[in-house]
């Protein structure tokens, strides 16, 4: 508790009669951690980082800064700094300049603005490049530009905008390494937006899902990528075959007309839920000892995998990530172990769903 | 090469513009400024030029010029700005352009009738209890009626510049810890530098050589060099003195742009 630098408690943010963009959030940012809030556009994920960094007002709710109230704080007097999507350098200002300009505000000794500017161009790899315009700078560059200019402040929490969403695959690739390397360093906390998912389970420590200005899901990468917690946050992050399923017991669910020991328990008997499956816990096997029997209708060479798209007799689609290639149009068994199926309940709250999963570790160590 | 001919060829009616009407005449002019009012070839328009009259006159030229760039700009840039903010500012920009679309002439007629000695300007200080105070034919009116027909065009570069500057440099500057009035000086008014000197260009260029309405609204009060190339025409025939003025009005114009003229580097 203690460790929390930045809270939100029942904030709302509404423009006029619009629906809410954010629908009473509350969450709680700890010092020193990769935060990625992910979802897809306009679910409210920006409008969080507007709201911390002070360019715009909650309609109802409180926000905490290191246990203070900061509602009414302007931008300009606030401990984070932003790195925008578009980078927001100033364009009549070279490099030295544009990372000086915070330390020139806060009226900061001539020497130590070169000094601290020298040690936070040094940080994003930029070193001599002091005296370039930002025109003459590659796009790489000037998101580097724009990390140094916000780290130069030493502020306490760092946003940053869909930074990487402007940059080729290969540099944006590299820019996550550097990225998560730099938060480690520095040790100070990120707060990162995006709607790619890929990115967010790379570097984050913890990752916010967000859909219609609800978090519908917190909690580390794995957490999230293991135990989606609905149909929503299962398809939003990496691939899935989501079905729609009954439990009939404790331990033994039902879907596409069969039934399967899985590891969920504590569910009303006979409730229905959504299934999931990763497509990379699908195993290829012959129609014999498959659980599932499905035809295959395409394949993908996807580098790493062949990703390969199957029918059952229902008309489910069926995806499967394999080594293993496959011929279009056989008829091929699936294989997947118990771990392999996630059960979804209808509505659950993420608090309920927590509650669930904690259940099940407690209850495999008693078993054991 | 058949490309070349059709390009040349569409170029022909500019070209042929340019040289008729602007290369020509001002060829004309330079070779006129060459003779003295007899018709003899010499340099004494030059001379004239030199003596305390003309220097004085280019100077009160210079002057009014500069009262009306500043004071057009002192008005437009907040104008400007508030235009940006406006929810229907294309609508509100035309509004301030629709005056400029009217004959100068109308314009100055019109506050003829306003700062009469029975126009409504004066029936207003009446009605407050000021009295009735002598309005036209002053440099107060001469600047005010100026500024009131220069200022659209000084409006419209600077308006153009605010409304290209990224909004996000603001919240950036504001992220970093800039009040308003520091974004403002810093990161405002340094990238729509460019608007400002264009409007300033348009302003104090035309303000230079005004004349008809030194005469009108300034009842001939106030001489500029405008007003002198006029008199030494139509008044003096003198036309190798006007034409050494207008030498002189050129340069002086060519001068200003290419002080504030050096277009910034876009990113």
């Amino acid at each position: 508790m203690t460790n929390a630098i930045i809270q939100f408690k029942q904030v709302t943010k509404q423009y006029d009669n619009d629906p809410a963009v954010l629908d009473q959030v509350s969450f709680e940012i700890e010092r020193g951690k990769f935060y990625t809030l992910l979802g897809p556009s306009g679910c409210g994920k920006t409008t969080i980082l507007r709201l911390i960094a002070g360019f715009t007002e909650a309609t109802k709710g409180d926000i905490f800064f290191n246990g203070k109230k900061i509602n009414d704080v302007p931008a300009n007097k606030r401990q984070v700094n932003t790195v925008f999507q578009d980078y927001a350098l100033f364009p009549h200002l070279n490099v030295f300049e544009n990372v000086a300009f915070g330390l020139r505000i806060k009226k900061m000794k001539n020497a130590d603005i070169q000094q601290k500017v020298k040690e936070a161009l040094s940080f994003v790899n930029l070193e001599g490049y002091e005296t370039r315009e930002i025109r003459e700078m590659s796009g790489g560059q000037r998101q580097r530009v724009a990390i140094a200019r916000a780290i130069v402040n030493e502020p306490e929490v760092i946003l940053l905008d869909e930074p990487l969403s402007a940059l080729d695959l290969k540099l944006r690739t590299e820019m996550q390494y550097e990225l998560r390397e730099l938060q480690r360093r520095l040790g100070i906390t990120f707060i990162f937006v995006t709607h790619d998912q890929e990115e967010a389970l790379a570097m984050s420590d913890e990752i916010f899902v967000l859909n219609k200005g609800i978090i519908q899901q917190s909690g580390t990468p794995i957490d999230i990528y293991d135990e989606p917690i609905n149909r929503f946050v299962a398809d939003f992050i990496g691939e899935s075959n989501i079905v729609e399923g009954k439990m009939i017991k404790d331990y033994l669910v039902e879907f596409v007309g069969g039934q399967f020991e899985c590891v969920d328990r504590g569910l009303n008997p006979n409730e229905s839920v959504d299934i999931v499956i990763r497509p990379e816990d699908l195993e290829i096997t012959t129609l014999e000892r498959g659980k599932l029997q499905v035809r295959v209708d395409s394949q993908l060479f996807r580098g790493v995998h062949y990703e390969i798209s199957c029918y059952d007799k229902d008309g489910n689609e069926w995806l499967v990530h394999s080594t293993k290639k496959a011929a279009v149009g056989d008829e091929i068994g699936l294989y997947f172990d118990p771990e392999a199926i996630h059960v979804m309940r209808f509505g659950e709250t993420e608090a309920d769903f927590d509650r669930r999963l904690e259940a099940y570790s407690a209850g495999d160590a008693h078993e054991q | 090469m058949n490309n070349k001919v059709t390009r040349n060829l569409y170029l022909f009616p500019y070209a042929l513009w340019i040289v008729l009407f602007v290369v020509a005449p001002l060829l004309l002019v330079l070779y006129y400024s060459f003779f003295d009012i007899e018709g003899h070839f010499s340099l004494v328009n030059y001379k004239t030029f030199f003596t305390p009259v003309y220097l004085k006159m280019t100077l009160s030229s210079f002057w009014y010029a500069f009262l009306i760039t500043v004071i057009s700009l002192i008005i437009a840039y907040p104008t400007a700005y508030l235009l940006t903010k406006t929810i229907h500012k294309q609508l509100w920009l035309l509004l301030i352009i629709v005056p400029s679309w009217i004959n100068l002439l109308l314009k100055a007629y019109a506050f003829l009738g306003i700062f009469g000695t029975k126009g409504i300007a004066n029936s207003f200080l009446e009605a407050v209890g000021i009295g009735a105070k002598q309005i036209l034919f002053t440099d107060f009116s001469f600047v005010f009626v100026s500024v009131y027909i220069f200022i659209p065009f000084m409006i419209l570069p600077i308006f153009n510049a605010l409304n290209e500057l990224n909004p996000t440099l603001l919240d950036a500057a504001n992220d970093l810890g800039a009040s308003k009035w520091i974004t403002f000086r810093r990161v405002i008014f340094p990238l729509t530098i460019d608007g400002v000197k264009a409007g300033c260009q348009v302003v104090f260029i035309p303000a230079l050589s005004l004349f008809m309405l030194t005469r009108l609204i300034a009842g001939n009060r106030v001489i500029t060099l405008g007003t002198a190339i006029e008199q030494q025409f139509l008044v003096t025939q003198d036309w190798g003195m006007g034409s050494t003025i207008a030498v002189f009005l050129i340069l002086i114009m060519f001068l200003i742009i290419s002080l504030t003229g050096n277009r910034k580097r876009g990113v």
